[in-house]
């Protein structure tokens, strides 16, 4: 909301200067957005009459101009604004006047002295057209100062006001609010009844009497429409960001301002019968002002006649009964509309007028004849008219209940006592009835105030004149318990530690993404799409890491980077119960920075496999596996506690090719469920006793996988066995085609004994034959 | 025969001309071995008359321990002198970088919001975590956000066509958080959340830290207590002013927005905090009894304070970034610069 500070100190004039009243504002919670000076700073600018204006001896395009600036005679100003003339009246700039960026000084131009300057709206940083000379009205006074004229020594105020405090949409609702938060008196405009002229009325009748419980209309004959807008007003609305139109149009939108109740002017003529309040009928539809036609919803408030609805109540007028240049006859419409009958309204409509904002935070029900009364006066003094008798309809307006405030409360909640007399003081000057019993305040809201209903209401109210600022800021008292460190448990923070010691860059990539990335990655996906997107391309919720990280992929490969290692820890979303935490990374270029001290090698399946060990903190069961964005034989997904719970591989060629990469990015997903958890270490004593080594070659097909032989063995292997790890691979000379050599280091040791080289050879008999039998493995010759 | 003397004097001579082990064995073995020269003079003596054996047994013997002190002498030396070849030759230049990985780095954002959870868990701030698609009742109605508010005007949600909506700010967690757990109760809620709003200053998804308290004696002089220390510790300014203004949630009553001064101008005035001084860092205020009546706390046994702050504001704040969507473009040549 925006206003002029000039309006608001001719009804409450704190001694405070302009940033000190912005300051108060803030810290009463009105909180001030933005101060703007009506006008830049200039000086010795005065109106002036041009009295003549003749072509310069010795240039074209400039006129020598003999100019009246309110001095016994006149002074001459060479010009060259194509409008300037004699009988115009424009502001003119005086020797040593100060305009933005230049100062004005006698000068000889082309030989003829100048002594002053006739002045643009742009030269005076004012908006308006620049042409030319800015031409100002036949009554302007010569010699005046400018600015004191036109009341440019004024600051716009823009408020960011919160949806609670409706009361302060209007001049007199900010007065009095600035009035009690800064003690001052506070003079609002005497509003008295206009005596009718006339008998005309129009019957209204209520049907929808919640929805609109009090509805005043007055008919106003014989109006000039086009008389017009005094200037005093249209500065005001001007400067509370309202463009003035038409008088009678201007004269409802100042009412609307001044005092917040929103009114509305309807073409008389155009009426057939009386007024009607009431919900709209299914397939209505209503021409709004501006031309747009609205279908109108069952639980939309209209006001209409007998031929149907001429305006959404509250929220706009409809354009065939709208008032014009040529309208005679008007009807004045001041009603209280309750919030929760307009409230969504407008927003669901696309609309948004100063009217619906207003009602759906709440209009003071208490002053609707006032506001009738104010634009009645305003209208006849400005445009004539004579005025007929109000008619009026009343069902149950909102009640203002008193709320209990007790005062041991506003202290336990505020941790502060506060002074219960200047407490009710402050809920007076806000318009509230108050008594005192004992330790209770008993405070009745006026009737601008919404929200105040409860006494968290009260208290907010009460800390709030007392000044939040003087609430001591106290370091709380709590039990000193220490919070409970589940051992058991990882912390996402130290999956990430882990993940950047491994040599990847967190990233942090949008939830929502192109549905084309989702499909392409698996074409079975059905991510959940948003209703609202901002754009197609963050239109689908993600249900896995890999769109974002391969987009990120590219974006840093087209940024020069060659070697880009990332991951990303976040959710993934398939339902409202279902939005697992993943932990995704992309490994792409060489495996390490390049170096002085290894040969560059392009990241594989391997080196990515050994990352994923090391998060685990030890060897995790992978099997092979097929995953449409993976390279079917580069694909392998991580089981844990026999659950599915991630995928790891290179990016299938096709993909590849798709988001045009020179190489596969290798890529995996974890579900965090699976490396958050740890069991608690429990010590199971060491032997005394020497460890034994065996080494096996076995040489088995080549398809068989080195994970089932390992299985096998670890199967098999009795108690004394203490690890069974395979440490080499070799296809090739010695190793008939089609199949190939695995090397596996048994290691065996008894936590009683020395084994014997006769247990040893059983052992390893065992398992050669488990080899054998299981896997169709043979030990090498 | 020679003497003694002169076969120690041939010795020492011999010894000094080695130049490795090997040569110097061999000379060992010239005068100490099975038939060296001491050796021999040694097995002499069985020929000598018993007084004389005497005198020149102990005189072959000096000459045993000269010439074995000279080899040892020798030996020694060359071994050290082997020893500083090999020294020389594996001589590094160790100014060489070192090899394998580099170190990845954390996200600023991630780095923040450890720093948050990190100072409120100092204070017995436990972490509590909820979904990001969110139904209308948590994120909003039991929030004290009925239908129609215009407070849910300002939340530009984005709904999901199945009607469910992501959620547009960490305060649903309060509530999810409520309905299972009675006070005594202290949270902070770290997260992603959402509103349809893309311009220089608004991304559509950014991070919030919710946090709150419940206990039977939590004030707003609490509140301002608790921020004001996060916000002093958190930008590690002992001095840093804080001031609180009253402003408006449905959740919280009395609500406040708390300000900082200005940490990019000293409160001088600047672009960023728009030549105010101060900067909007967060919302919060006493839980609005209405949520409390959602998840069935007494409102008269237990009062509460709640907050809501911006990550990437604080963020951008202590690390001088200057452009909100960096945050989101991922660049590597920026993400870096925070390692």
């Amino acid at each position: 909301m925006q206003f002029s500070e000039a309006w608001l100190r001719t009804l409450v004039n704190p001694s405070l200067d302009t940033p000190a009243l912005a300051h108060a504002l803030t810290m009463a919670g009105l909180e001030v957005e933005a101060l703007e000076p009506a006008a830049p700073a200039f000086s010795q600018v005065v109106v002036a009459e041009i009295l003549s204006a003749e072509k310069h001896p010795d240039a074209d395009r400039l006129r020598v101009c003999q100019v009246d600036v309110g001095e016994s005679s006149p002074v001459t100003i060479v010009c060259g604004a194509p409008n300037a003339a004699a009988g115009l009246k424009v502001p003119c700039a005086r020797p040593g006047a100060k305009l933005p960026g230049i100062e004005i000084k006698v000068a000889r131009v082309r030989g003829v002295e100048s002594f002053g300057m006739l002045c643009s709206t742009k030269e005076l940083g004012l908006p308006g057209d620049a042409a030319g000379l800015m031409v100002l009205p036949e009554d302007a006074p010569v010699g005046e100062d400018f600015r004191a004229w036109l009341n440019l020594d004024d600051t716009l105020i823009t408020l960011k006001l919160t949806p609670n405090r409706a009361d302060c949409l209007s001049m007199a609702g900010l007065a009095r609010e600035v009035g009690a938060v800064t003690g001052t008196e506070v003079r609002l405009p005497q509003i008295e009844a206009v005596t009718p002229t006339i008998e005309d009325t129009v019957p209204v009748q209520v049907e929808a009497a919640d929805a609109c419980p009090r509805y005043l209309a007055r008919s106003v004959r014989g109006i000039d429409a086009q008389a017009p807008t005094p200037r005093w007003m249209a500065e005001r609305l001007e400067r509370s960001g309202i463009r003035p139109l038409l008088a009678p149009v201007d004269i409802t939108n100042y009412v609307l301002l001044e005092l917040g109740q929103p009114m509305h002017a309807f073409a008389l003529s155009r009426l057939a019968g009386g007024i009607q309040v009431r919900m709209a009928r299914a397939g209505e539809k209503l021409e709004l002002l501006g031309g747009q036609t609205v279908e109108l919803a069952p639980d939309m408030l209209v006001i209409a006649d007998a031929n149907g609805p001429l305006a959404l109540a509250g929220i706009m007028g409809g354009q065939p009964t709208s008032v014009e240049k040529f309208t005679v006859d008007v009807l004045l419409e001041a009603a209280f509309f309750a919030p929760a009958a307009i409230a969504g309204r407008a927003r669901r409509l696309g609309l948004s007028t100063d009217s619906s904002h207003r009602f759906e935070r709440g209009v003071d029900f208490a002053a609707t004849r006032q506001a009738m009364e104010r634009a009645t006066q305003l209208l006849t003094d400005i445009c004539g008219g004579q005025p007929g008798p109000v008619v009026e309809a009343v069902a149950d307006l909102p009640r203002r209940d008193p709320i209990t405030l007790r005062l041991p409360r506003l202290a336990r909640v505020a941790g502060v006592t506060l002074d219960a007399d200047q407490v009710a003081r402050g809920f007076a000057a806000l318009g509230a009835g108050v008594e005192r019993h004992d330790d209770k305040l008993i405070v009745t809201p006026p009737s601008f105030r919404f929200d105040l209903a409860i006494e968290e209401d009260l208290i907010e109210e009460a800390v709030r004149l007392h000044g939040y600022d003087a609430i001591p800021a106290q370091p709380p008292a709590a039990p000193s318990r220490m919070l409970p460190q589940d051992e058991t448990r990882v912390a996402d923070d130290h999956l990430r530690e882990i993940m950047v010691g491994l040599d990847y860059q967190e990233v942090i990539t949008y939830s929502f993404v192109d549905p084309a990335w989702e499909t392409a990655l698996d074409p079975a996906a059905r991510p959940l799409p948003l209703a609202n997107p901002l754009a197609s391309q963050l239109s689908a919720m993600r249900t896995t890491l890999w769109g974002g990280l391969i987009e990120t992929l590219r974006h840093n490969l087209n940024r020069q980077q060659e070697r880009v290692r990332i991951f990303e820890l976040g959710r993934t979303y398939a339902a409202l119960d279902q939005q697992p935490v993943k932990l995704g990374g992309i490994a792409y270029g060489s495996v390490t920075p390049e170096q002085w001290g290894s040969a560059a090698r392009h990241v594989d399946f391997f080196d990515l496999k050994g990352d994923i060990e090391r998060l685990f903190g030890a060897a995790f069961e992978g099997r092979a596996s097929a995953h449409p964005a993976l390279h079917p034989g580069q694909c392998a997904e991580v089981l844990w506690e026999g659950r599915s719970v991630g995928q790891f591989g290179a990016l299938h060629p096709r993909l590849v090719q798709a988001f045009d990469l020179a190489a596969a990015p290798m890529l995996f997903e974890i579900d965090i469920q699976a490396l958050t958890w740890r069991s608690l270490p429990r010590h199971a004593g060491l032997s005394r006793f020497p460890q034994v080594r065996r080494d096996l070659a076995f040489v088995l097909d080549a398809q068989t996988s080195a994970g089932i032989l390992l299985a096998t063995l670890r199967e098999a292997a009795p108690p004394a066995v203490r690890a069974i790890d395979l440490f080499d691979e070799y296809r090739g000379k010695g190793v008939p085609e089609s199949q190939k050599s695995l090397a596996i280091r048994v290691v065996m040791q008894d936590t009683q004994r020395t084994l014997t080289d006769q247990e040893v050879d059983d052992v390893i008999h065992k398992l050669v034959e488990a080899a054998q039998r299981h896997c169709q493995a043979s030990l090498r010759a | 025969m020679r003497t003694p003397n002169e076969i120690v004097a041939e010795a020492l001579a011999a010894i000094h001309g080695c130049a490795d082990l090997q040569a110097l064995e061999q000379v060992k073995a010239g005068y100490l071995g099975k038939s060296g020269q001491l050796t021999e003079l040694l097995k002499s003596l069985g020929g000598m008359p018993a007084d004389e054996r005497k005198t020149a047994g102990a005189r072959i013997n000096e000459a045993k321990q000269a010439v074995e002190a000279a080899l040892k002498d020798k030996r020694d030396a060359l071994q050290q002198a082997e020893l500083d070849r090999q020294l020389a030759a594996e001589t590094l230049d160790v100014t060489l970088p070192g090899r394998g990985l580099s170190r990845g780095g954390l996200h600023p954002v991630s780095k923040t919001l450890s720093r948050i959870q990190a100072l409120f868990h100092s204070i017995g701030f436990e972490v509590a975590t909820g979904p990001e698609i969110e139904t209308d009742f948590y994120n909003f109605t039991a929030l004290n956000i009925p239908e129609d508010h215009p407070a849910r005007a300002m939340h530009d949600t984005f709904y999901l066509q199945s009607g469910e909506l992501l959620r547009t700010h960490t305060s649903p967690v309060q509530v999810r958080f409520m309905q299972k757990h009675q006070p005594p109760l202290r949270i902070i809620a770290p997260g992603r959340v959402y509103r349809c709003d893309s311009d220089v200053t608004h991304t559509p998804m950014f991070h919030q830290v919710e946090g709150l308290w419940v206990d039977e004696s939590v004030s707003f002089a609490d509140l301002k207590g608790v921020l004001a220390d996060f916000m002093r510790n958190f930008f590690e300014r002992d001095d840093l002013p804080v001031r609180f203004r009253p402003s408006f949630f449905p959740f919280t009553e009395p609500s406040a927005e708390m300000d900082i001064g200005c940490v990019m101008c000293g409160g001088e005035g600047c672009r960023v905090c728009s030549h105010t001084g101060w900067l909007e860092v967060l919302g919060c205020g006493m839980v609005h009894p209405n949520v409390f009546k959602h998840v069935n706390i007494d409102t008269e046994r237990f009062v509460g304070f709640a907050f809501g702050l911006g990550v990437e504001r604080l963020a951008m704040l202590r690390y001088g970034v200057d452009d909100l969507r960096l945050f989101f473009e991922n660049d590597l040549r920026f993400l870096k610069q925070f390692n």
